[in-house]
């Protein structure tokens, strides 16, 4: 029987370490709704998505309660939009038709986030393809819950150059479309390397195509558990450290995985993943740089961090994978900027620079998040600044990714507020010598040779 | 299955215990293990409680040891079993 110490464990990381289940997403295929006529198209999605995630909001909630762990967001991703939108759309206004569509559906079921405004172009793009991309400014600037996200290349296939420098353009564009704000469209748009088929986490999530018809992913957070558990092990061996990181990794876990078997059981849609990350908020005491603090390094940045980040990714996935069999998504550390006070104060004191999360990036899930940049900053570095991301993406056989936002009116040494979990960041300095004669070639990067395994 | 774990902190004060267990008793929910420290003049208690018994649902018990708990000055809380179970359980 459960007793007394373990009950106050249980309720103090819930209460004083911001322990939560950060979202219950639920991926819903859209590919039944094809239509070639837009406005039947635009009905279908609309009726699927109500019917299936009508009560998605009420049962987190319920849940929530029940177990008396807070659960952050609920969620809906869908398949690409690109794939769906195809047949019926023919201008880049068209597929913003859609955009429009989904956003009135999510905020109509109460959802905070709705995914899969997405292309995947990792060798080519199709003709739908190309005007999903270019539609992006307008359907970001002209919806709120909408988030997109462009997988631009992979391990298999090399990077897609052509799409890389039209992404230079299109966060440009976003940002100058949606400068009243601060550029905040740009939050909402990531391009990928290697993205999975079933990450629960905004930007980027979308519902892939190898996916069952619905299903819930879940995704577990807890940086402010890891960093008090670690408290109690200052000054004691790596050994001890990542045992301490690995067994806190499995609590939070299993808190994910019952979350996560009990909304598919209620909602009647099957469990997909968990998605065990380690996703920082701008609460105080919920941040990741915070236990690279507490590992050894004065701000995250400092020499050291990368081998600190590294250990803390590998054994918070250790930890994972005994919880729970289905580990999926992105599952890692994630160092957004702007969503993480410890990584804004380490940009703050000087300590941590665009490259060196670039570095960082190689060894934990995800890539350079949430970072605000000069909105003066050129397409084509920004392109640049890309295919570095999806470079190490593809050679390291994992996910990448880039969510940058070039602040339109705004310059290094000034501070742009997204709000709520977005929170605020200073603006980060991007090296200006010149990369156009790079980016403008052309074409593909072929694959890496260790992809070829058949 | 269809436990209850039910938490209660604050100032101690007479008769917290006997409040509860009187909600519960009238509510036909029966309790299974209890527990109770003072940790410098703070009451702590968990109780495990068993559902089967009560046609009240989950949150009618919640709400209604919550506001009891707002009227003696104590926080009460009440989860089900479960999230214990897995967090601390193989």
């Amino acid at each position: 029987m459960i007793n007394t110490k373990e009950v106050i464990e249980t309720n103090e990381m819930i209460e004083k370490e911001n322990l939560d289940v950060r979202t219950i997403t639920m991926g819903i295929s859209l590919l039944d709704c094809i239509d070639s006529d837009l406005e039947t198209l635009k009905k279908n999605i609309y009726n699927k998505i109500y019917e299936s995630a009508k009560d998605l909001v009420q049962t987190g909630d319920q849940i929530s309660r029940e177990f008396g762990i807070p659960i952050v967001n609920k969620r809906v991703s869908v398949t690409p939009i690109a794939l769906v939108g195809g047949a019926a759309c023919k201008t880049k206004e068209d597929f913003a038709e859609i955009a429009k569509t989904l956003d009135e559906v999510a905020k109509k079921i109460g959802v905070n986030f709705i995914g899969g405004y997405s292309a995947l172009v990792s060798k080519g793009m199709t003709q739908a393809d190309r005007l999903l991309i270019e539609s992006i400014p307008l359907a970001l600037s002209q919806t709120d819950l909408v988030c997109s996200s462009i997988n631009v290349g992979s391990t298999k296939t090399g990077i897609n150059m052509d799409a890389v420098r039209l992404m230079g353009t299109i966060i440009k564009d976003t940002a100058e479309a949606t400068k009243e704000n601060d550029s905040l469209g740009c939050a909402k748009l990531v391009v990928f390397c290697n993205a999975p088929d079933d990450n629960p986490f905004m930007a980027g999530a979308f519902h892939g195509v190898t996916e069952e018809d619905r299903i819930i992913n879940v995704g577990v957070s807890g940086p402010g558990v890891v960093k008090t558990a670690l408290e109690k092990v200052r000054g004691e061996n790596f050994e001890i450290l990542c045992e301490t990181i690995k067994k806190t990794a499995f609590k939070v876990t299993r808190v994910g995985q019952l979350v996560a078997r009990e909304a598919s059981k209620r909602l009647g849609v099957p469990f997909g993943i968990i998605d065990l990350s380690l996703a920082p908020t701008p609460a105080i005491g919920d941040s990741v740089a915070d236990i690279l603090h507490e590992i050894g390094v004065e701000h995250a940045g400092a020499p050291g961090t990368t081998a600190a980040l590294a250990l803390l990714n590998d054994q918070v996935k250790k930890g994972g994978v005994m919880a729970s069999s289905y580990v999926g998504g992105l599952s890692g550390a994630f160092i957004p900027v702007s969503e993480d006070q410890g990584m804004i104060n380490a940009v703050e004191a000087g300590a941590l620079t665009l490259e060196k999360l670039e570095a960082m990036t190689c060894v934990c899930s995800v890539g350079l998040d949430m970072i605000a940049i000069p909105g003066d900053t050129k397409d084509t570095t920004i392109a640049g600044v890309i295919a570095d991301e999806m470079a190490i993406g593809m050679i390291n056989q994992k996910t990448t990714a880039v969510r940058l936002i070039p602040v339109i009116g705004k310059g290094v040494g000034e501070t742009v507020e997204f709000g709520g979990l977005l929170g605020y960041a200073p603006i980060m300095p991007v090296n200006g010598f010149s990369c156009d004669a790079f980016v403008n070639r052309g074409g593909r990067i072929p694959a890496p040779v260790h992809s070829f395994k058949n | 299955m269809n436990k209850i774990i039910i938490t209660v902190v604050g100032k101690d004060t007479v008769g917290i215990i006997a409040k509860v267990c009187t909600y519960l008793a009238d509510s036909g929910i029966n309790i299974l293990d209890i527990s109770q420290t003072i940790v410098s003049g703070y009451f702590n208690m968990m109780m495990i409680a068993s559902m089967e018994g009560t046609s009240k649902d989950f949150n009618t018990v919640a709400d209604d040891l919550e506001k009891l708990g707002k009227d003696i000055g104590v926080v009460i809380k009440c989860q089900r079993e479960e999230i214990f179970d897995s967090m601390h359980r193989i």
